[in-house]
């Protein structure tokens, strides 16, 4: 069983999504480590090391994702886990912008699927089968 | 009617507490520096003669138990994975089955951390790494290393159990003294202290005071029971729970300031408010810490170590003493106790600053956090504002003068609103040392335990 390390970035504490999407995950045979609400980097990389996991799935809703997401995959890359599987999704940008172009700055910063506002879970549930290989 | 003899085997006094269970009180106890380098018995002999001197008659006990911090106490070694997850449920696990944490590694060791454990004559070795079905990498290949570097050491395997079959092999393969227990952190921030805790307890007893010459008294004794923290803390609990319908105290912190260390127990839930997110690793119920580099004697140079320069200036100035030179004085002369006002002038002080640096490290932290949907509060630690008594004990505590002083330093003096210390606690006082011979009553006659703690520990407002 792979994996997934999920849980809300930054000084953002909506936890309604990130429930729902530990329910699907784990409804699709995860092992689900959620780290919940006002996560930083850190606590999204230690959980990912100590429980040897596949993928961190980081939401933010309130627009600060770009800030909060920044430097992630260098961290990684320093925590000895470089070959993570990043994603990220929610309202990640503020205001309306053109999602090709926010998708194209979040994949520059290491992050290997990027979702845009109002995505469905089971949309990333595909993605998730296809990456991990189940 | 049956009567005990409570015997604390400390690092410098032997302290003897008797009991009598049909009184339901304390009916003698004595004192004498403790003999370990020599032969223990010496120490508790002369420290039983003056209790026999103190009661007027010599009394034959029913029943004789110890608990013991002598020759250095428990020496562990905490070995994890990341310093925040499996190293930090580690240490309290140590902490909490009253050992002192010498060592404490992250990641994959090296020879060198190896060498260093070998080095510093570290009784037990707590080997942690990878939550349940997480990583077993890191922690298979430090088992290897303890092997191949031939650790003789008694380890105790509390990590990843999905690779527990492997563990164990290579243990076999080494011939290393082991034992296999839960992991201490099977989940992400869940701490599992239980099982590694009493382990620790059965290898200290069995092994442990055995080499360090302690055991020889055990024909004397019946039994040794605990390492004396381990007692300070269940007795704590017990003060602050209660047993059956005598009520305890509620929460409460319980300081416990040494010639060597500073030791802080907290008792109460990490919050009971509804309005914060707490993060971090679980915080258990019942908390101790220890700093190592805080305490009146062996470790008085870490008091100094932990101000700056200007601190130190603005002290001597302000005190008009100096303050390097008193400390240098006290870390040589590690026996010596204060024999006029000036020296238990300097000894309060330095009590003032190891309990204020104590609960520094001890206490948890609350940060307020704008978002869009308000404000919010993030708390890391344990929330001990509402705690209703601080209790002190040691020395320097018992004797002092104005203890009221020490004990308030434990408070929020510097109005450092982040930290959540105790607001408007009532301080009370170990006055007659008894907390870790009733951790030990705990273990046979908990209500009388509770008893005697609740009439002897005083208050001191």
């Amino acid at each position: 069983m792979k994996s997934i390390v999920i849980g809300v970035i930054g000084s953002d504490v909506h936890a309604v999504g990130n429930k729902i999407i530990e329910y699907t995950l784990e409804n699709a045979g995860y092992k689900v480590i959620n780290i919940g609400v006002l996560s930083s980097q850190e606590d999204f990389i230690n959980a990912a090391i100590e429980t040897d996991a596949s993928l961190i799935m980081v939401s933010s809703l309130y627009g600060h994702g770009e800030l909060d997401c920044r430097g992630m995959r260098d961290k990684c890359i320093e925590a000895g886990i470089e070959d993570i599987l990043l994603y990220v999704g929610g309202n990640i940008v503020v205001g309306k912008q053109n999602f090709d172009e926010v998708k194209e700055r979040f994949t520059k910063m290491g992050f290997n699927r990027v979702y845009p506002p109002g995505t469905p879970i089971d949309q990333a549930l595909g993605d998730i089968h296809q990456d991990l290989g189940e | 009617m049956s009567t005990y003899l409570l015997v604390d085997f400390g690092s410098t006094f032997t302290k003897l507490t008797a009991v009598d269970t049909a009184l339901r009180d304390v009916i003698g106890s004595s004192s004498h520096f403790t003999t370990v380098t020599e032969d223990i018995a010496i120490g508790y002999h002369n420290a039983l003669e003056r209790l026999y001197e103190n009661m007027g008659k010599v009394v034959q006990f029913d029943q004789v138990i110890a608990c013991s911090s002598a020759a250095g106490g428990l020496k562990m070694a905490a070995i994890g994975l990341v310093e925040e997850l499996t190293v930090e449920a580690a240490k309290r696990v140590c902490l909490g089955a009253g050992a002192k944490v010498d060592l404490i590694f992250s990641h994959h060791l090296n020879h060198k951390e190896v060498e260093e454990i070998n080095r510093q004559k570290i009784d037990i070795i707590l080997l942690a790494g990878g939550a349940d079905g997480g990583n077993s990498e890191c922690v298979l290949f430090n088992a290897k290393l303890l092997g191949e570097m031939k650790v003789k050491i008694p380890i105790v395997y509390a990590g990843n159990k999905s690779c527990l079959d492997e563990i164990e092999d290579i243990f076999i393969k080494y011939d290393l003294n082991y034992v296999l227990c839960d992991n201490v952190m099977p989940k992400i921030n869940v701490l599992n202290v239980k099982c590694a805790r009493n382990k620790i307890r059965d290898i200290f007893l069995k092994n442990i005071i055995v080499a360090k010459g302690i055991k020889k008294i055990e024909a004397e004794i019946d039994e040794i029971l605990l390492p004396t923290p381990e007692a300070v803390l269940l007795a704590s609990e017990l003060l602050s729970k209660g047993y059956l319908h005598e009520k305890g105290l509620g929460d409460i912190v319980v300081v416990d300031i040494g010639g060597a260390t500073t030791d802080m127990y907290s008792i109460c839930n990490a919050s009971n408010r509804s309005d914060v997110i707490i993060h971090g690793m679980e915080e258990p119920f019942a908390k101790r810490t220890v700093e190592g580099d805080l305490g009146m004697r062996y470790s008085a140079p870490g008091i100094l170590k932990a101000l700056t320069k200007e601190e130190i200036q603005f002290l001597n100035n302000e005190h008009g003493v100096n303050i390097e030179e008193e400390v240098a004085y006290r870390y040589q002369n590690v026996s010596s106790l204060p024999e006029n006002p000036h020296d238990e002038f300097i000894d309060q002080l330095l009590a003032e600053m190891c309990a204020y640096r104590a609960m520094h490290r001890h206490v948890g932290r609350i940060e307020q956090i704008f978002t869009p949907m308000g404000l919010i509060y993030n708390q890391i630690g344990k929330d001990l504002s509402e705690v209703e008594y601080v209790i002190g004990t040691g020395g320097v505590v018992i004797h002092s003068n104005t203890p009221i002083s020490i004990l308030s330093k434990t408070t929020n003096i510097l109005h450092n609103h982040q930290e959540l210390r105790p607001q408007h606690p009532h301080f009370l006082l170990d006055k007659t040392y008894l907390l870790a011979a009733m951790g030990l009553l705990s273990q046979r006659d908990p209500l009388l335990a509770l008893q005697i703690m609740k009439k002897y520990v005083i208050s001191v407002e």
